[in-house]
């Protein structure tokens, strides 16, 4: 039989019964279409992870207080309770090897009211190099000075929803005064809004200088945390080891596993993140291929019921001199045509289902064209491994069985 | 063109082995026109089988056209089937949502003739079986059981084969409607072509230019058929 001449055969044999058909593959189009809408959320998710990360900043370590212990105590309050770090502890930091900017960080919720309206969030009470620590960028105004901390200055910086959630949306609120905690602080800037979302909401905050938020606010000198931008990439473990070696001379431990503080690498949360999105993006993955599997089961259920009926035209075929191979090629052709078509229908289904989530449901879903080739081989593959039994038992009939088959 | 030599047909039912054909003898000449009778359970279904190359004989020989074909294996049968042997069956076996010239294409496809030698070839088989042309394009769902008997034909001869098979061709048709196909076949025959036809009914066989009678898996009567009582048959 001629290639072509075989695709017709093909053809004409899966067109025959169109419902059946048509019902055999919405099973494959139902598994794929699930496959690549999971990897789509799974690829969405982990790009959003990723981008909040590095919303953060760049080249990052974090600086954070550790488990505070009393001398020769085995009880130990939670990671993060301690006041351990201070004011000048950062400055120490500033003149390593490495390091391009260090900015302390103290921060509390508290409400700010200006004008009769008012919001609650994150007042943050650091200094100018927070802006290169954390990737800032001021849109209105400036940020406040180091004069500004050196003064105390009651002046304030803020994000772009607090200036929405006070002033209105995009109001001018350079030179407006807001008030927290009954302290009139005047505002100097507006950041340049950066997206994110939840606890790295940057957008979403009030800056204020360190010194007036220890003055005011915390009443002593400790800090919260402590960002510290390496110069490169390349020195960020270096500059993390030294850090360790520095603080842990200043808090006079001697033994590392007994640190009062933590250095989080910044690439560490990041991989950290992000194969806790892979985990899940497996997962999501694995299910949605289960009812791929289902999907080609029902493929061959279909191939072994046309065989049977069949049986005849078999024998007729076989009759004429169709050689088993030509026999195989027609049935396994019809497998396979079912399930790429199927294939082909739930990868634009996929497409479908991906739009809806992240136009519909805010969720981010990306379909990557990998995972495209991947459900169009998988597709192929599923034709080819759940068709060949059905074909080959087409194929094996015994021609004169098979023409008196009733 | 056909030697069959001590042919013998075994099979096995459980522990019993029972020969449905025993040593059976004869050849047929290009050309011939005929027929194998005989009562249900006699072989000469098995007997077909065999000459058809559908089935392989347990012992014995059989030439077609001076090749011996007794012992080949199925897909070389297959090839053997598709270049000369044409079937004709009681139940014509038709693919029925296709039209008479695709069922009359199908053997030309298996053969790898080309589209437009298909068309013509298939034409060409249906006019000389006796369908009218403005059936050609029909379902063969939608033809009569005289009209799916002629595109069967048509299919049997298309590939131009050294013998013509017919089981029981007449079997599902009414006598007016079967008097026409056995006149079809001898058609076929006066064009030079070899035709076997098997069959239980001895009007059926009187058809024929000569008789081959099987009984309990054994020829029993080979005997030419007198040309006048075939023609007063016809």
């Amino acid at each position: 039989m001629k290639t072509l001449d075989l695709f017709e055969e093909i053809w004409l044999g899966v067109s025959a019964n169109k419902t059946r058909s048509s019902l055999t593959i919405l099973g494959i189009v139902i598994g794929i279409a699930s496959v690549i809408a999971m990897l789509a959320v799974g690829q969405g998710s982990k790009a959003q992870i990723e981008a909040n990360i590095q919303s953060i900043g760049s080249n990052l370590l974090l600086v954070q207080p550790g488990m505070q212990r009393g001398v020769g105590q085995a009880v130990s309050a939670g990671r993060g309770s301690s006041t351990s770090l201070t004011q000048a502890d950062a400055k120490a930091l500033t003149t390593l090897e490495g390091v391009s900017a260090v900015s302390p960080e103290s921060s509390s919720r508290q409400q700010i009211v200006a004008k009769g309206t008012n919001t609650n969030t994150s007042v943050v009470g650091t200094t100018p190099a927070y802006i290169d620590t954390r990737n800032l960028q001021v849109a209105d105004g400036v940020f406040f000075t180091d004069a500004n901390v050196t003064s105390r200055a009651k002046v304030a910086v803020i994000g772009p929803t607090t200036r929405d959630d006070l002033f209105g949306a995009d109001a001018n609120a350079v030179g407006q005064k807001i008030r927290i905690k009954n302290m009139e602080f005047t505002v100097v800037g507006v950041t340049t809004a950066k997206g994110g979302s939840g606890f790295t909401n940057q957008d979403d905050m009030v800056f204020i200088p360190l010194s007036t938020m220890s003055t005011y606010f915390t009443g002593n000198e400790s800090v919260g945390s402590i960002a510290v931008k390496a110069a490169s990439q390349e020195q960020m473990a270096s500059v993390q080891a030294t850090i360790n070696a520095i603080l842990l001379e200043r808090h006079k431990i001697s033994n590392s596993a007994q640190a009062d503080f933590n250095v989080l690498n910044q690439s560490d949360i990041a991989s950290a993140a992000s194969s806790a999105t892979q985990t899940f993006t497996l997962l999501l993955a694995s299910i949605a291929g289960i009812s791929l599997l289902v999907g080609g089961i029902g493929i061959m259920n279909m191939m072994l019921t046309t065989v049977t009926e069949r049986t005849r035209e078999i024998g007729l075929r076989q009759a004429i001199g169709a050689e088993k191979e030509e026999i195989v090629g027609q049935f396994l052709g019809e497998a396979i045509l079912l399930t790429v078509l199927g294939g082909i229908i739930g990868i634009a289904l996929g497409f479908g289902i991906s739009w809806g989530l992240s136009t519909f449901m805010g969720t981010s879903a990306v379909v990557s064209w990998s995972s495209v080739g991947l459900a169009f081989g998988v597709s192929g593959v599923i034709g080819l491994v759940f068709g060949y039994y059905p074909a080959r038992r087409a194929a094996n009939l015994n021609p004169i069985q098979a023409l008196r088959y009733e | 063109m056909i030697e069959v030599k001590n042919i013998c047909k075994d099979y096995e039912n459980g522990k019993e082995i029972s020969r449905i054909l025993k040593d059976v003898n004869f050849k047929i000449e290009k050309g011939d026109f005929v027929a194998i009778m005989g009562p249900s359970g006699s072989g000469k279904s098995t007997l077909m089988h065999i000459l058809g190359a559908l089935d392989t004989p347990t012992r014995g020989t059989y030439l077609l056209d001076g090749k011996d074909i007794s012992a080949m294996p199925e897909d070389e049968l297959a090839r053997i089937r598709k270049a000369k042997i044409g079937f004709v069956f009681q139940s014509f076996h038709l693919l029925p949502r296709a039209t008479a010239l695709r069922n009359v294409c199908l053997p030309l496809i298996y053969a790898k003739v080309d589209r437009e030698t298909r068309e013509i070839r298939a034409k060409q088989a249906l006019t000389a079986a006796g369908l009218p042309e403005d059936r050609f394009h029909h379902l063969t769902s939608q033809l009569s059981g005289g009209q799916m008997q002629r595109v069967a034909i048509a299919r049997a001869l298309v590939n131009d084969p050294a013998i013509i098979l017919a089981d029981e061709p007449t079997g599902n048709l009414d006598s007016k409607t079967g008097d026409l196909v056995l006149g079809t076949f001898q058609k076929l025959n006066d064009e030079g072509r070899t035709v076997i036809l098997i069959t239980h009914e001895p009007y059926v066989a009187e058809h024929a230019d000569r008789i081959l009678v099987i009984r309990d898996g054994v020829l029993v009567e080979d005997r030419m058929n007198d040309r006048q009582r075939r023609q007063q048959a016809t």
